[in-house]
């Protein structure tokens, strides 16, 4: 069959192989973009700084590219990704954001996951007729709005209405130490009540925005799952066995459709990760996404190793995201030979 | 089995070309309005998309008929008494004025051509360049031979650049090559074509083992040949759809790029949405200046949705196997959505070739 333990740890290890070249891609390509395509970089990304700085830049360029090439390569494999221009080195700081920007959007796959993939079955359900249509109308809206707008619109209008805090991970500073930088986890670590309901509800309006604007691909692709599954045999067997409707659709159908919406996880990764950039920044969460956004010009002042660094974290998140979403989808489909 | 050869006869003459070509654009009309009827919101789509455009080209072509401020706003000829600064949406200025007395109602129009112009202009290039590609990828992909490495190479490539968040590499080259309108369409330009490249190659790879194709291999056509003229014509009709359905997509990437700052500075001589926007949002207050960015906000939405409705009911229509199973899941309620044959067999062979190319499919066809 190819599928036992030992298959399904080879199959597991070429897929981490299979990552090497494109991590090596992604590593030459960010250097191609911050060295090569530049032509006079230096003034652009040292704005404000002293001449010495500028000068030391511009002496890094000077050099030829394969010695900058090596520069950049050890310096990002040795972990020293280097420091802003006001000197704050950058891994620590990634390194505590990180969490954050993990915590976001892991909560908003959860939403995902219990709205977007039951509107797709009911999208399904009411195929050609009005819930179809809301359905459709819902998250092609998500879609057409832009991620500011939408956190705008949440950040100011919706949050005094509801009652929800906009700022940060907490009302006031915690008491207890960050052991893994996300708010949630941490204040459940500490066993302080208060302070993990209201981390939830600091939480709670950025992940949903986030949520609301990448849900389509969940809910359109849990439908067309849906719709391929619903005229199988199994599931008109199902129905005369005179199961009730909400067990055929949720309990034999959506398990099935299921296997084919893991893959969601792989083609949302890089939206959710792209718009961490302007939620975070729009509701001040201490991620990786709100850094990306200052250090990639938005406050009009860049930072150059931490530009280098937060876009290869970025593209190594999505290349993870994936390589999970395809060993999950290899797992969880049996018709998938491991070896 | 093949049972008969037959050849259509080869029309030649003046008055030949003329009827197929009438029955096929009728053909289409009726098969558009077949996928019209078969879902509302495809068709407010596309009567949105077409008032998008209509509106375009006029602002294009005359805005004084309908930016009542428009130029001389731009040349700053236009300015408000100070009593009319800030003012809350009325008759006089539909969407308000700002702080310097622009008229926001003619800010969003001017804007429109601009912004449609970068999303339809740059969901084409993708088009046009990874479309390229992902037929070469995925046409000549045996390996150990040179189309095989090449294949290799662009969809390694295209790997990597998948692996980037678009927004993020967009910003990263932007931040890089430096601000302003071209940083930021050549940005987008630079990430957006590798889902076309995955797209069409996975079309293409699985167009080309049809029957169709391997007779018109078996009779000798020319690779070229039943590239342009067999793989492409199949593998069109998704892309197509996806571009519709991309360009709702591009522009509300564009506006983001735009509004971390990286796009068309405002207010300045051609304003853009995302960056009206931006500009609004940092400098005021919204709460109290609620009108300074909802208008710009609904214009990028309406324009996004607009190409979006219609893009996912056409690909909804035109997917075989949503298709299949929209017919048969609701053949209760209502009859399934007729669609339109994708166009495989040519109006009028022109050349010897093309008989051959007649005869192939036939044979395809039969067996």
């Amino acid at each position: 069959m190819g599928r036992s333990l030992e298959d399904l740890i080879i199959f597991i290890l070429k897929r981490f192989l299979q990552l090497l070249p494109v991590l090596l891609g992604v590593i030459v390509l960010t250097f191609l973009v911050t060295h090569v395509a530049a032509i006079d970089p230096c003034p652009r990304w040292y704005q404000k700084a002293s001449l010495a700085v500028i000068n030391h830049c511009k002496a890094q360029f000077a050099l030829p590219l394969w010695t900058q090439f090596w520069n950049y390569f050890t310096q990002l494999l040795s972990g020293n990704w280097g420091s802003s221009p006001l000197g704050v080195p950058v891994y620590p700081v990634i390194s505590a954001a990180f969490p954050a920007t993990l915590e976001l959007v892991l909560t908003s796959m959860l939403i995902m996951i219990f709205v977007g993939i039951p509107l797709g079955v009911i999208a399904a359900q009411f195929a050609g007729r009005w819930g179809d249509h809301l359905v459709r109308v819902l998250y092609l809206s998500g879609w057409s709005i832009p991620t500011y707008v939408g956190a705008i619109i949440a950040a100011v209008f919706l949050a005094p209405f509801l009652g929800l805090p906009t700022t940060g991970e907490y009302s006031a500073p915690p008491p207890f130490p960050q052991v893994t930088h996300m708010s949630v986890i941490d204040a459940v670590i500490a066993l302080n009540f208060p302070y993990t309901i209201d981390a939830l509800s600091h939480l709670l309006l950025p992940a949903s925005v986030l949520a609301f604007i990448e849900m389509g691909n969940a809910t359109r692709m849990t439908r067309s799952a849906m719709l391929e599954v619903l005229p199988l045999e199994y599931v008109k067997s199902a129905r005369m066995k005179g199961l009730s409707n909400f067990v055929v659709l949720y309990k034999h159908a959506l398990r099935n459709a299921l296997i084919t919406a893991t893959t969601v996880l792989g083609v949302t990764a890089g939206g959710l990760l792209a718009g961490t950039v302007v939620i975070e920044e729009v509701f001040g969460w201490p991620g990786i996404g709100a850094y990306a956004f200052a250090v990639l010009g938005g406050g009009g002042r860049p930072d150059f190793d931490g530009a280098i660094a937060v876009v290869v974290v970025f593209a190594i998140g999505v290349v993870i995201a994936n390589l999970i979403a395809d060993i999950l989808y290899g797992v969880l489909d049996p018709r998938v030979e491991w070896r | 089995m093949v049972t008969s050869l037959k050849v259509r006869p080869v029309q030649r003459g003046f008055g030949s070309t003329a009827g197929p070509l009438g029955r096929r654009v009728w053909r289409s009309t009726r098969g558009l309005y077949r996928v019209m009827r078969a879902n509302p919101l495809t068709f407010i789509g596309f009567v949105l998309v077409a008032i998008c455009l209509m509106l375009a080209l006029i602002v294009i072509v005359d805005p004084a008929l309908i930016v009542p401020y428009g130029a001389s706003q731009n040349t700053g000829a236009y300015k408000e008494p100070p009593t009319i600064l800030r003012w809350p949406p009325s008759i006089q200025h539909p969407f308000g004025t700002d702080q310097g007395g622009l008229d926001i109602y003619s800010e969003v129009m001017l804007a429109l051509p601009l912004d449609l112009g970068i999303g339809i202009g740059i969901a084409a290039f993708a088009l046009v360049a990874g479309g390229m590609l992902g037929l070469i990828a995925g046409f000549w992909d045996q390996p150990r031979t040179l189309g095989g490495a090449l294949s290799v190479i662009i969809m390694r490539t295209t790997d990597v650049f998948l692996a980037f968040p678009s927004l993020v590499l967009a910003l990263a080259i932007v931040a890089s090559i430096g601000r302003g309108v071209w940083a930021a369409i050549l940005a987008i330009m630079i990430t957006w074509w590798p889902y076309y490249v995955r797209l069409v190659r996975g079309e293409t790879l699985a167009v080309k083992h049809l029957p169709y194709v391997t007779a018109a291999r078996a009779a000798g056509v020319r690779d070229t040949r039943i590239l342009t003229r067999h793989v492409l014509r199949n593998v069109l009709e998704p892309v197509v759809v996806y571009f519709t359905l991309d360009i709702g997509t591009v522009l509300v990437t564009f506006s983001t790029i735009s509004f971390v700052g990286a796009g068309i500075p405002f207010p300045g001589k051609v304003p853009e949405w995302g960056s009206m926007m931006s500009f609004y949002q940092q400098n005021y207050v919204l709460s109290t200046y609620w009108w300074y960015i909802t208008f710009p906000a609904i214009a990028i939405f309406m324009s996004a949705l607009a190409f979006s409705l219609l893009g996912d009911g056409l690909r909804d229509v035109l997917d075989p196997r949503t298709r299949r199973a929209l017919a048969e899941s609701s053949s209760f309620h209502e009859p399934p959505p007729e669609v339109p044959q994708p166009a495989a067999a040519p109006d009028a062979a022109e050349s010897e070739e093309e008989a051959i190319e007649e005869e192939a499919r036939e044979v395809g066809a039969a067996a």
